[in-house]
């Protein structure tokens, strides 16, 4: 008899402990590929100095300081319905975009290092300095939708190129003669995407509807080509020819042959 | 006449005088992080995950910082510091008093116990129970999954946090959330959330085992009237009352309403460890 009453009970605990590994397993599993959808956030703008996205959702700390120290009410904190890491700072340009303080108030007050000085460190005569210079920042890179832009159509528009903070180096114009009519310009505005900031002041100022030029993250605005092609038209570049070893289709050492924004890019 | 009133006020607000305090605290902590973003205001900047003190030094969620760390990111010395104090003041001096005396959340579902009670929405159909260790489970796997899924794990769905910046930064469609806790709470599990799932309040239960401030009980006072068994948001934590002297531990959250509706004076706030 107790021999039976102790293999009951030693079913019943077994069977508890089961159920409490199932429900731990589903519990886990849930939570789990919930925190993987609600982490997404390719198509968002950080702040200027954010480190790359992936360490950035694991970094922030989600106090809202970046978003109080905004002069302009640029940045704002994700809620659940905003398609980005919920708490997380971010911008819409076409609504506010960031006007690029000098002084950058919204960087040295983030406590958790998602957004990193280092990353706009003003550099004097090669030196890093601790001071900000928010003309570094990649936020993102202004793209253009040429079948949108009225410039392309041949209309005069330079919206974007003056409300450029970096006049005349992020945006330039291209004058181009317009044969249709023989006798006016095109003005075309051109993204130099090494100088950009991704500030999106180009996306607040466009006259069209729906912005032609808006800013998108540089992880999902930039190509690479890679480092297997050299220009050959292009000494410096040559350079790297007679450096590299043996053929290789991988990126030897990337750090070197990155621009100094590419840190925000996935390398695989 | 009017000095029966007086007597009358004074003796009501001296039997709510910790519901009181703990609300003034609440939302004057409210009030100073709302008046950062709203009217830039120095004191209190950011919210509850998070905050910059004065323009001096930082204060962050301890909890938050440990996610964050085992989903592979040290934080910067800033927040390392800030979630140190915070967790050291719990720990060492104020017990799991975060919960009642800060948290907001806190009077989200003190509201819904104080409705469930009157509209007499007992859990005697029993139809859904957890246990009151689930919390621990919670705060377990949410740091067992935080390097699983790259990100603190918690901090991504955290319905607290979610709370502070919506009353700070606004809702978005956040409140649903909150209602949800609401409900759950009136309808399905009395203290659902901060009394059987909350990792946060696991948390601090587990961390501040050694809190100075602490309940005292004292059983030679004791009448047995049970008022304070009516009270408590964690009843476990009482099982000592009227039973043996000493001090409620474990996930005790220095409410203090179980001294107020203690007319023996058999509950009071103590020193741990101490005779006062």
């Amino acid at each position: 008899m107790a021999d039976t009453q102790n293999m009951n009970s030693r079913r019943d605990a077994l069977k508890t402990m089961f159920r409490g590994a199932g429900l731990l397993g589903l519990g886990g599993a849930a939570w789990g590929s919930a925190a993987i959808r609600l982490k997404a956030s390719e198509l968002t703008l950080r702040p200027p100095a954010a480190i790359k996205e992936e360490l950035f959702v694991k970094a922030c700390i989600r106090c809202g300081t970046c978003v109080e120290a905004c002069p302009y009410d640029t940045l704002q904190l994700a809620t659940l319905d905003d398609h980005t890491a919920m708490g997380t700072p971010f911008f819409k340009p076409r609504l506010i975009p960031c006007y690029m303080c000098t002084d950058v108030p919204c960087v040295p007050v983030c406590p958790s290092g998602a957004l990193d000085l280092k990353n706009i460190a003003k550099q004097i005569d090669g030196v890093q300095t601790e001071k900000p210079d928010i003309n570094k920042a990649k936020m993102g890179v202004a793209m253009l939708d040429q079948e949108a832009c009225l410039a392309y159509w041949g209309i005069q528009c330079d919206a974007c190129y003056r409300a450029c903070p970096l006049l005349g180096e992020a945006i330039t114009l291209e004058f181009k003669r317009n044969e249709r009519t023989g006798k006016h310009a095109f003005l075309k505005p051109v993204v130099h995407r090494d100088v950009c900031t991704g500030c999106g002041l180009c996306e607040h100022a466009c006259v069209t509807e729906k912005a032609a030029i808006f800013v998108l993250p540089r992880t999902v605005a930039t190509g690479r080509v890679g480092a297997h092609y050299i220009k050959g038209w292009d000494e410096a570049d040559e350079e790297r020819l007679k450096n590299m070893k043996e053929a290789q289709t991988k990126k030897s050492s990337p750090e070197d042959e990155l621009n100094d924004w590419e840190y925000l890019l996935d390398d695989e | 006449m009017i000095g029966n009133t007086c007597l009358m006020m004074s003796r009501i607000i001296w039997r709510n005088r910790y519901i009181i305090l703990r609300r003034t605290v609440q939302i004057g902590l409210l009030v100073l992080f709302g008046g950062a973003n709203w009217w830039g205001w120095k004191f209190l900047m950011g919210n509850y995950s998070s905050a910059y003190v004065f323009e001096t030094f930082y204060l962050a969620d301890p909890h938050a910082v440990l996610q964050t760390f085992a989903a592979g990111f040290v934080m910067s010395t800033d927040a390392i510091v800030g979630g140190i104090i915070v967790l050291l003041f719990y720990a060492l001096i104020a017990g799991r008093s975060f919960c009642s005396w800060v948290c907001p959340v806190n009077m989200i579902t003190d509201l819904a116990t104080y409705l469930r009670k009157k509209w007499k929405i007992t859990s005697k159909e029993n139809f859904f129970s957890i246990s009151r260790k689930t919390r621990y489970w919670v705060l377990g796997l949410g740091i067992v999954l935080s390097p699983i899924v790259g990100v603190a794990a918690f901090e991504i769905i955290n319905p607290i946090t979610l709370l502070h910046r919506g009353i700070i930064f606004g809702f978005g469609m956040g409140w649903a959330v909150i209602i949800a806790l609401f409900l759950f709470d009136l309808l399905v599990v009395e203290y659902g959330w901060c009394g059987h799932l909350c990792p946060l309040g696991a948390f601090y239960s587990a961390t501040s085992r050694f809190a100075l401030i602490k309940v005292k009980h004292d059983v030679n006072k004791c009448s047995m009237c049970m008022k304070c068994f009516g009270v408590c948001h964690e009843e476990q934590v009482l099982h000592i009352v009227g039973k043996h002297s000493g001090f409620i531990k474990n996930e005790c959250s220095n409410c203090g309403r179980c001294i107020e509706v203690c007319e023996d004076n058999a509950l009071k706030f103590s020193i741990y460890n101490t005779k006062i």
